[in-house]
């Protein structure tokens, strides 16, 4: 986004070369009160971002090897270094906090390993649905769709905590079906455990149970969601389903119709014109809405805030809420700072990770890129 | 979907004659058409159905919302939630406040926001590109982690548990200021210029030609500004403690919690969401065409 504003930016530049000039060979009396002006007018946001960015980071850090418990001010003399204590401790010191860490990471990975891809599809599926020329009411849908979107996420959560409720709306469907359905928010029971269960796996291999990583062993990192997590990650998909869609629509409109239709001579299917020429050209919104994606899943706080506060038995804990409730409740400032970096550096690795690849399938042109992921018969055909 | 797609792959052979195949292909393209509204429809009714029940269950009573979680007329109609939430509660107090942080922090980002951008976008000064690639970076750290950071600050400010403290920091918008760039990009240049041979200076160009100009940019910006701190929550949570200066998002999240009501009183719960989605729904309706350029203009840029 910073690159294409600055080319835009030196685009208009160049458009229109004679005002720039003029500019520039005017006295220095009026650059000169253009740079006054300049800072004058980007200081209010100079101030804010500093205050309550800049600062804050800085200061976090700080906590985050200090000893500091919450008392009086965090930069006070009696507060003392106490270098990667706290990080350790959190990552392999084995204890309770380790262990709610790990388990905080668990949780919150599966969040993410399911939320993302799910989203990511069904938000494409919907704005395919939703831009079919022949549809009639195509905005209605796309409100429709759009709405929870727009809804704050402690209404949405107030709302699925009475859906998935014991004897709630799902599982009145549910019993309407005649089946049973759990009950979801106070189920702990692990997804995966459970479909080992179906299978005849009842107890861990002794290789899974014995060995482990920060603090769980690797058979609870294997559990999968809890029946209580898997709410949260329907909700999110409800929710985040919207916006992507918009974001796809916006692609898909910006498509030629020429390209469908040069397809479309060549005789393809739907679904063959949707995988080899729709899908390529849509790679890099693809990409901003895994990217963005994986930006909010890892992010979880409101949900967990307001419906379960990280029950039943931790399966609903998340890091941000983790390092929330480390701070305020538990007065462990240091913990909770240092839960928050470390979310930070997760975050910070999985949208460089997404960036690289981004950047790949940046350089490669427009055009070349369509050819390339046509299936090689029909792109000779093509390019004769 | 799937249907779809086995009956187009029929048509790509060469064989069949021009008559029946343009025959068939209209039938092909109806049934397609049928398929793509039921389960268009179907998805519809799963994406707004909730919203319904939130509504209905609201004026319910508590027996009735439980036994009947799935029907969307009452039996007995009862105002009762509405009752205890509106005239037995804090809940207008929450409403107030909420008010006030969004309409201040809309007010506020939308001439912080503006100022900036324009300044970044059309003023030469030195420093500028540094400036933004500061912003750049700073628009990188993720809401949550700042949390305890937040905290941190604002006590040291001493604005902990005050107004100020709920709406200064959130004031720091670095995606608004890149709205308003990108639009003041767009302007021609020659606007400016006429005025400045006139012998206007940055300031008075700014307040009287760049910003009524735009118009469109500042109504994006209102818009997610709204919602944005309508719909805050974790702010609230480490900005403030005390009954006064709850907002909604705070009061209704204890609530969920059990804190009005004792056992699970759904009506009561599900009317205080329900009122305090009102908001952001009008808004969404009046504004739904603008809402949905928003999102879509965010790529293309």
């Amino acid at each position: 986004m910073a690159l294409t504003s600055r080319r835009s930016a030196q685009g208009t530049a160049a458009a229109a070369p004679s005002p720039s000039r003029r500019r520039t060979s005017r006295g220095s009396g009026s650059r000169g009160r253009e740079t006054v002006a300049g800072w004058a007018f980007i200081s209010p946001m100079l101030l804010l971002l500093g205050l309550f960015l800049v600062i804050p980071v800085a200061m976090a850090a700080w906590v985050s090897v200090s000893d500091w418990t919450g008392r009086g001010s965090p930069l006070a003399s009696s507060v003392s270094f106490v270098g990667a204590k706290n990080y350790t401790t959190l990552v392999s010191g084995g204890g309770l906090a380790t262990q709610d860490f790990g388990t905080a990471l668990r949780n919150n990975a599966w969040y993410v390993v399911l939320v993302v891809p799910l989203q990511t599809a069904l938000s494409l599926f919907l704005a395919v649905m939703v831009n079919r020329k022949i549809l009639r009411g195509r905005g209605a849908f796309r409100t429709a769709f759009y709405f929870p979107s727009v809804t704050s996420s402690v209404a949405i959560t107030v709302l699925f905590l009475f859906l998935f409720a014991a004897s709630g709306a799902v599982n009145e469907v549910i019993g309407a079906l005649s089946g049973s359905g759990p009950n979801w928010f106070a189920d702990p029971r692990g997804v995966l455990h459970l479909l080992l269960d179906a299978l005849g796996v009842h107890q861990s291999p002794a290789a899974l149970a014995g060995h482990g990583f920060v603090g769980i062993s690797w058979w609870d990192w294997l559990a999968g969601p809890s029946v209580a997590m898997s709410v949260f990650i329907t909700m999110a998909i409800f929710t985040t389903s919207g916006t992507f869609m918009l974001l796809f629509v916006a692609a898909l409109q910006a498509i030629s119709g020429e390209v469908e239709e040069a397809a479309l001579m060549d005789g393809t299917s739907g679904w063959q014109r949707f995988r080899y020429v729709t899908l390529p050209m849509l790679r890099p919104t693809v990409f901003t809405v895994v990217t963005l994606g994986l930006i909010g899943s890892w992010q979880v706080f409101d949900q967990i805030y307001t419906g379960t506060k990280g029950g039943p038995d931790k399966t609903t804990l998340t890091p941000a809420y983790l390092s929330y409730k480390s701070s305020f409740e538990s007065q462990q400032w240091g913990y909770g700072a240092a839960i928050a970096f470390v979310l930070f550096a997760i975050i910070v690795v999985m949208t460089i990770l997404q960036r690289s690849v981004l950047r790949e399938s940046d350089q490669v042109p427009r055009r070349k890129r369509f050819v390339r992921s046509v299936p090689a018969s029909t792109t000779d055909q093509e390019q004769r | 979907m799937s249907t779809t797609t086995s009956i187009r792959g029929r048509q790509a052979s060469p064989a069949e004659r021009s008559a029946t195949r343009a025959d068939r292909s209209a039938r092909r393209r109806r049934t397609s058409t049928i398929t793509t509204y039921v389960v268009l429809i179907t998805l519809a009714l799963v994406y707004i159905y909730p919203f319904l029940i939130t509504i209905a269950t609201s004026f319910k009573g508590d027996a009735e919302a439980v036994a009947q979680p799935l029907s969307l007329v009452p039996q007995t109609w009862s105002m009762a939630a509405y009752d205890r939430l509106l005239l037995r509660s804090d809940f207008p107090l929450w409403f107030r406040n909420s008010v006030i942080v969004t309409l201040s922090v809309t007010f506020g980002r939308v001439l912080i926001d503006s100022m900036a951008g324009y300044a970044l976008a059309r003023l030469h000064f030195r420093g500028r590109s540094t400036v933004f690639a500061g912003l750049v970076a700073v628009m990188a750290v993720p809401g949550v982690v700042l949390l305890i950071p937040k905290f941190l600050v604002i006590k040291q400010l001493g604005m902990y548990d005050s107004f100020a403290g709920m709406i200064i920091p959130l004031l720091a918008d670095a995606a608004g200021i890149f709205i308003m760039k990108n639009f003041f990009e767009s302007i021609p240049h020659s606007v400016e210029e006429a005025a400045r041979i006139d012998g206007a200076g940055p300031f008075r160009i700014y307040w009287s030609i760049v910003l009524p100009m735009a118009r469109p940019a500042l109504v994006t910006l209102v818009i997610l500004s709204f919602q944005g701190s309508w719909n805050e929550l974790s702010h609230f949570i480490v900005a403030s403690q005390s009954r006064d200066l709850m907002t909604l998002t705070k009061g209704v999240a204890q609530l969920a919690s059990g804190a009005l009501s004792a056992g699970s009183q759904y009506p009561i719960k599900l009317a205080a969401a329900a009122v305090m989605t009102i908001p952001v729904a009008v808004l969404f309706f009046v504004f739904q065409k603008r809402l949905m350029n928003v999102t879509s203009g965010a790529v293309k840029e």
